[in-house]
């Protein structure tokens, strides 16, 4: 119930923040539309590039939300904020529960940005299809969003901005959401396909037919949820014990 | 007024507490804390009962230990030895339980809320909270209540941070430092605030390194110093234990050992041309000073300033060292 209303207010405070919204929004909107719109004829990775890249895009902005998340937990411990709320009945969980939604809240929004712009470039879709492809990027985030908490408690102050911003440049360009950087082989593939951007940007293919995402898509998202999710646990109880 | 929706509903520990049997459930319960950072002792073997109801100040110069308790209590940091019973309760079940309140130093408030929407907020964590508008009044954060956090003063978020540990209603109120970069005025309204809060039964404890304010505001003074408390008490009994008064005078050149040696006085010392006699009996001192001394002009005498208690007791416990060890853990009112 106190976790209820609590996410209220980081609901409010997600949409106050609007250099971060407008950011997290228009960046990967902006590259669609500027990259898409000349390409809107081509295909690219055998579908689509419209359908190609407004999945790419999609996971940019879904990337920057999910992982923001944490940057928003570093700077509430920064400035000791954190603390406070450890002294109210706020329940640790509540408080990411909270954050985690949120996250997944501003992915939504560029993702439905995104994916409309996309049906602007022509990208069309079955409605079971748009599901298949929202549920699995709103699926292959949530390893994301743990990594997110994880940060917001291993990296403080100066240094998180960088690094929220490095991490989501990586695993987008690794994933192949910028197109790929070299061909599909050899061991740079190999580490692309241990990435959940990778596979990610993979849920494009949802209209090719049969599973959109093969087994090891679904080991690779399992596998970081796996490690990320007790990282991030762990994390946080170190830096509460700690302090 | 401030406690709206607190009495029938609200304050559970707290009513039973104060009219059973104080020392069962108790109030609050320090039991030989302590806690270091690395090589430094930040608080050593502390140990505190506080009844409920009680008004406590923890008085100390920086680095005595006040915030490393304070922090303890609210199980922010965990100590390395002893324990704390906050109503019967461990710190973690009693915050979750919403009895307890907390102001600590810490910097800005960098929210996208405004104002009454952070105290809203905070309200909405707690079982009974008081009614929100009535907090921004007597806190005195009404007029900027529409504001954005992130664009206050330091006085206006200094009083923002004490109506979210109060708004919750909390039978317990730890204050960290509470008035630092609040003015006069600002201080006015909150000295008002928690003597009303103090008047509903709840218990209040604060950390502070202002003097006048533990002596103003404080039922009981909680002297520490380098990690331990050094003295407790009422203020009264705390400037007791330093000689009572002081005797100024000026008179040019005395001797101070043959003022020192007069009946009454504890101790003399000089400022310029000024002497300042330090007594446990200033009658008997006065006028053994007047008659030995006619030529002593502009006699003064008041009451020891707990400034000069503090000074004495920490100076003491300085120079006895270790040897004071004893003597401030029996002092702490242990059990």
């Amino acid at each position: 119930m106190t976790g209820a209303s609590y996410i209220r207010y980081e609901v409010l405070q997600l949409f106050r923040n609007w250099r971060f919204l407008l950011f997290s929004v228009a960046y990967p909107l902006v590259i669609f539309w500027a990259v898409g719109l000349p390409n809107r004829h081509h295909t690219f990775d055998g579908i689509g590039f419209p359908l190609y890249f407004m999945a790419g895009m999609a996971v940019v902005g879904g990337m920057i939300a999910v992982i923001s998340t944490g940057a928003r937990i570093g700077l509430e411990r920064t400035t000791g904020w954190t603390r406070q709320l450890r002294i109210t009945p706020l329940k640790p969980p509540a408080y990411f529960a909270a954050k985690v939604i949120c996250g997944y809240l501003g992915a939504i929004i560029t993702i439905a940005l995104v994916c409309l712009s996309g049906v602007a470039l022509g990208v069309r879709l079955p409605a079971e299809d748009w599901a298949k492809l929202v549920g699995l990027l709103l699926v292959g985030l949530a390893p994301l969003a743990a990594l997110g908490v994880a940060l917001g408690h291993l990296v403080s102050g100066d240094a998180m901005a960088p690094v929220v911003g490095g991490t989501v440049t990586a695993l987008a360009l690794l994933g192949g959401s910028y197109g790929f950087l070299l061909a599909k082989s050899g061991v740079l593939f190999g580490i692309m396909k241990a990435l959940p951007s990778y596979w990610l940007v993979q849920a494009s293919k949802v209209a090719s037919g049969g599973a959109v995402w093969p087994a090891l898509a679904w080991i690779v998202i399992a596998g970081w949820a796996v490690v990320m999710v007790p990282l991030a646990v762990a994390v946080y109880r170190r830096d509460t014990s700690r302090v | 007024m401030i406690g709206g929706t607190t009495g029938n509903s609200g304050c559970h520990g707290i009513v039973a507490g104060m009219t059973a049997n104080n020392e069962g459930r108790g109030g609050i319960r320090l039991t030989h804390l302590t806690k270091s950072y690395g090589p430094v002792a930040a608080v050593r073997d502390v140990s505190l009962s506080i009844a409920p109801g009680e008004t406590v100040a923890l008085l100390g110069p920086n680095g005595a230990g006040k915030s490393t308790t304070i922090e303890m209590v609210l199980g922010l940091a965990r100590p390395n030895s002893g324990s704390v019973s906050l109503f019967g309760l461990p710190p973690a079940q009693a915050i979750a339980a919403g009895a307890v309140g907390g102001m600590l130093q810490t910097g800005s408030l960098n929210l996208h809320l405004t104002v009454a929407e952070l105290i809203s907020m905070t309200a909405s964590l707690y079982p009974h909270p008081l009614d929100v508008a009535e907090v921004l009044r007597a806190t005195g954060t009404s007029e900027f209540a529409d504001r954005r956090c992130s664009k206050l003063s330091g006085g206006q978020t200094q009083r923002v941070r004490f109506a979210i540990s109060m708004v919750g209603n909390p039978d317990l109120l730890l204050l960290d430092e509470p008035t630092v970069a609040l003015d006069v005025e600002g201080r006015r309204v909150f000295w008002d605030a928690i003597r009303a809060i103090a008047a509903q039964g709840k218990t209040v404890v604060f950390a502070t390194h202002y003097l006048e304010e533990a002596d103003a505001y404080a039922d009981r003074i909680v002297l520490m110093s380098r990690g331990e408390i050094v003295a407790d008490g009422p203020a009264t009994e705390i400037k007791a234990k330093v000689g009572g008064r002081t005797i100024r005078a000026t008179l040019p050149g005395a001797d101070l050992a043959r003022l020192a040696a007069l009946p009454g006085v504890t101790a003399a010392d000089r400022h310029g041309d000024a002497v300042i006699l330090s007594a446990t009996e200033p009658e008997a001192a006065l006028r053994a000073l007047l008659n030995e001394f006619p030529a002593a002009r502009d006699v003064e005498v008041r009451g020891a300033q707990l400034e000069e208690a503090f000074l004495a007791l920490t100076a003491e416990e300085t120079d006895r060292d270790d040897a004071a060890t004893g003597g401030a853990a029996s002092k702490g009112q242990s059990r």
